[in-house]
């Protein structure tokens, strides 16, 4: 094992573990400030227990989130300080932007919003919690154009060794980055919306506090069906993007070989990556593949054969991680629109609500492999086609790496177990009367 | 035009370092007096709601000077971090299970619960205040950098005049702590935290003493400010409120310390970054291999957009951390507890 190697076992641990919090922080927070707007209009005090019932989940959540957070801003410094001298002027600005124009205004805000209730009136108290769902979407809008900038370099020269920015504009204008954005912050809803809404199965399957989860249940649901379609048409631009600017992560999605015009889709396929073939292809739509990739049954998808093998990101890993984020992806909006038309009478479809309490764990899953496309996908470089992975590591001894990694899987171990534990207790005690 | 800029970002990066010991210190200084002053549950949850509104946003300004660290002088670093590999983690990890402890703690009505995690505050509050201490100490000394990188591991760092930093910087955090505590809490808490505050000050004011003397030895920091001796102002107006924290404290003006409190960690951050201008990670090998404001900046067009933003929103965030300081200033009681939303 390199230092390499170690570094990057050691921020996909780091990044998917803060990962499994963020979503629900930005799709819950949403979810949270419109049950106290509607408190705050109605003055129905049930929208007041959702408030605070749903946000005591959210707090949990974010605390292991924010604090899993901090350590990513470093690890660019620790563990990819070549990667951080080649780029920083330009990612290290986005980052510093984050912190400064979104992430002060969240974490100050939430602290006022907890311990604000007596000392603010109700309409700013609302309004608090609105500028925590705005602040975290904001923040990521900055997050997602730095990973952007990786993905897809824009706006900058190479000038005294390093990239240098030429154009702030193009940086924060690129498109990489806000199909990302949007990709994601919908993606975030989607999970936001199915935590809810499987909470609330688990108490309307027990019959307990019908009123309460039936609101729940509905306002999560609209939220899941608009995210869900949302999802999928982001995710559709953003993969003929891909398609235009990262061919090699496009044909590695679908395990494309060959470059031809009228591209097919198999619904099964099989790669054998050893060989730069598939072994199975079952199943063919033909023309779909160039439909996908230029909203063009004709064009021409480039294949893997004319990428250089040195430039190929590891194909199997790609190419199971886009097919099940899209089966997911497919299946919410499946199940979202299925509750529409049952959503006035839940209580009478236990099978539906068992299957929307066990689907709570799917998107957060279809989030995580969506990510590993995104970053697997994106290899050997770690700025697409400027600076590889395996350049840009820091001259640190692998020890070192090796114990700060123990020290991270052992210590996320843990919390994650104690933080997804108190969500489950606080989530099947249910609301608890003023 | 490019040295002044750098030389600007030089000195907002201090000074965001400088807030963020001057915010986050106060509640370092709580979670480290935690298990000494917290004789019960109640003085204990009265103590981490003194902090409870504001700690998150007071660790925000750590993340900015890392981000702006990134942003303005991305050599510096790359270098500093990767260098200070193990202190750093063991700073970070501190800071996670201390921001978990918050919300975790009351969860569940259990002692040996509530035992875990009053260990991991304390643990998470006073091993960053030291270790902040003696990587910046290290850093003001010189470090041992030559044409291959740097030298140094964790054992290196805790040299005499680095564990001296890291003393200074946990007795700042104390006594801010402590007059924060003063402040906030009420009964035999609050005159338990006076007594602490008067204490303190005597270790602080000692310990201070004798870091000037050592920083004239072991560091280049006067140097300076012996070719600009107007400089000396800033050492003057540390010693000045640090004389002011125990004339506050004596009057029972504990707002007044507070700040008092808060001028002197500012103040004496400010010593130390005046010294130390316009390196940020020298070399004690040869200053060929020191990272300057000069040498290790980002382009100029990162440091002026940059600016632009850093001068427009941090008014803005002072402005509404000010407001939300504000809004929990005054004194906890036990009702304050008695609420539902309380940690």
């Amino acid at each position: 094992m390199d230092v390499v190697l170690l570094s990057r076992l050691q921020f996909a641990a780091a990044t998917m573990f803060h990962f499994l919090f963020v979503p629900l922080t930005l799709g819950l927070s949403v979810l949270v400030a419109y049950m106290e707007t509607k408190y705050v209009r109605t003055g129905d005090e049930i929208y007041l227990s959702m408030t605070k019932f749903w946000g005591k989940l959210f707090l949990i959540n974010f605390a292991v989130g924010v604090v899993t957070g901090i350590t990513l801003e470093f690890q660019f410094g620790t563990n990819w300080s070549r990667y951080s001298i080649f780029m920083g002027d330009i990612f290290g600005s986005l980052l510093a932007i984050e912190a400064t124009t979104a992430f002060f205004l969240e974490s100050t805000l939430i602290g006022v919003w907890v311990f604000g209730w007596k000392k603010l009136s109700k309409k700013a108290h609302a309004l608090v919690m609105w500028l925590v769902a705005l602040a975290g979407s904001f923040s990521s809008l900055w997050i997602l154009l730095a990973n952007g900038w990786m993905q897809q370099p824009v706006g900058y020269v190479m000038r005294n060794g390093r990239a240098e920015l030429d154009s702030f504009m193009a940086v924060i204008t690129n498109k990489f980055g806000i199909l990302e954005f949007f990709h994601m912050i919908s993606s975030a809803y989607v999970l936001g919306a199915f935590f809810v809404m499987g909470i609330s199965a688990y108490h309307l399957l027990k019959k307990q506090h019908i009123e309460f989860f039936t609101r729940s249940f509905k306002i999560a649901l609209v939220f899941g069906l608009v995210g869900s379609l949302f999802v999928a048409i982001s995710g559709d631009s953003h993969g003929v993007h891909v398609a235009q600017v990262q061919p090699a992560k496009f044909a590695a999605m679908e395990s494309h070989w060959e470059t031809t015009t009228q591209a097919p889709i198999h619904l099964l396929t099989i790669p054998d990556e050893k060989n730069e073939k598939n072994l199975i292809e079952m199943g063919s739509l033909p023309g779909l593949l160039s439909f996908l990739s230029h909203h063009d049954f004709n064009a021409e998808v480039t294949g893997l054969k004319d990428i250089p093998k040195d430039e190929r990101p590891p194909v199997l890993l790609t190419f199971l991680s886009f097919r099940m984020m899209v089966g997911l992806g497919t299946l919410f909006i499946l199940l979202t629109i299925v509750g529409w038309f049952k959503r006035n009478r839940l209580i009478e479809s236990p099978n539906y609500l068992k299957i929307m309490l066990l689907s709570i764990p799917l998107p957060y899953i279809a989030i995580e492999i969506g990510w590993v496309l995104a970053e697997v996908g994106r290899q050997p470089w770690i700025v697409y086609g400027l600076m590889k992975t395996s350049d840009a590591a820091s001259p640190i001894a692998t020890s070192q790496v090796l114990f700060s990694l123990i020290a991270f899987v052992l210590l996320y171990s843990f919390l994650g177990a104690v933080g997804f534990y108190l969500i489950f207790i606080n989530a099947r005690k249910g609301p608890v009367s003023e | 035009m490019e040295t002044v800029l750098q030389s600007i970002w030089f000195f907002l990066w201090g000074l965001l370092w400088a807030v963020f010991f001057m915010t986050d210190g106060y509640d370092f200084g709580v979670g480290a007096l935690l298990p000494f002053l917290g004789k019960n549950d109640i003085d204990k949850r009265l103590m981490i709601n003194s902090i409870g509104p504001l700690w998150d946003g007071n660790e925000v300004w750590l993340i900015t000077a890392g981000g702006v660290t990134f942003a303005a002088f991305p050599q510096v670093y790359a270098v500093m971090f990767s260098s200070f590999y193990t202190p750093l983690l063991m700073i970070l990890f501190a800071l996670i299970i201390r921001g978990v402890s918050f919300e975790f703690r009351g969860k569940i009505e259990s002692p040996g619960w509530k035992k875990l995690w009053d260990t991991c505050i304390f643990i998470g509050s006073v091993a960053p205040a030291i270790l902040f201490g003696v990587a910046f100490a290290n850093i003001f000394q010189g470090l041992p950098i030559d044409a291959n990188g740097y030298h140094g591991n964790l054992l290196y760092l805790l040299n005499p005049y680095g564990i001296l930093g890291g003393v200074l910087f946990l007795l700042w955090f104390l006594e801010h702590g402590a007059l924060w505590l003063s402040i906030k809490t009420p009964g035999q808490l609050h005159d338990r935290s006076v007594a602490t505050a008067n204490n303190v000050w005597f270790g602080l004011l000692g310990i201070s003493v004798l870091f000037l003397i050592a920083t004239y030895f072991a560091t280049p920091l006067y140097v300076n400010y012996l070719s600009h001796p107007i400089l000396f102002i800033v050492p003057l107006i540390t010693v000045l409120s640090l004389l002011g924290i125990k004339f506050f404290l004596i009057k029972g003006a504990y707002f007044k310390a507070w700040f008092a409190s808060a001028a002197t960690i500012v103040s004496a951050t400010f010593f130390c970054i005046i010294g130390l201008y316009p390196n940020m990670f020298p070399s004690s090998v040869d200053s060929l291999y020191s990272l300057t404001a000069h040498n290790a900046s980002a382009s100029q067009l990162t440091l002026t957009i940059m600016l632009v933003v850093v001068l427009v929103f941090i008014p803005i965030v002072i402005g509404y951390q000010v407001w939300a300081f504000y809004m929990f200033k005054d004194k906890l009681s036990e009702d304050d507890l008695a609420y539902k939303e309380a940690y």
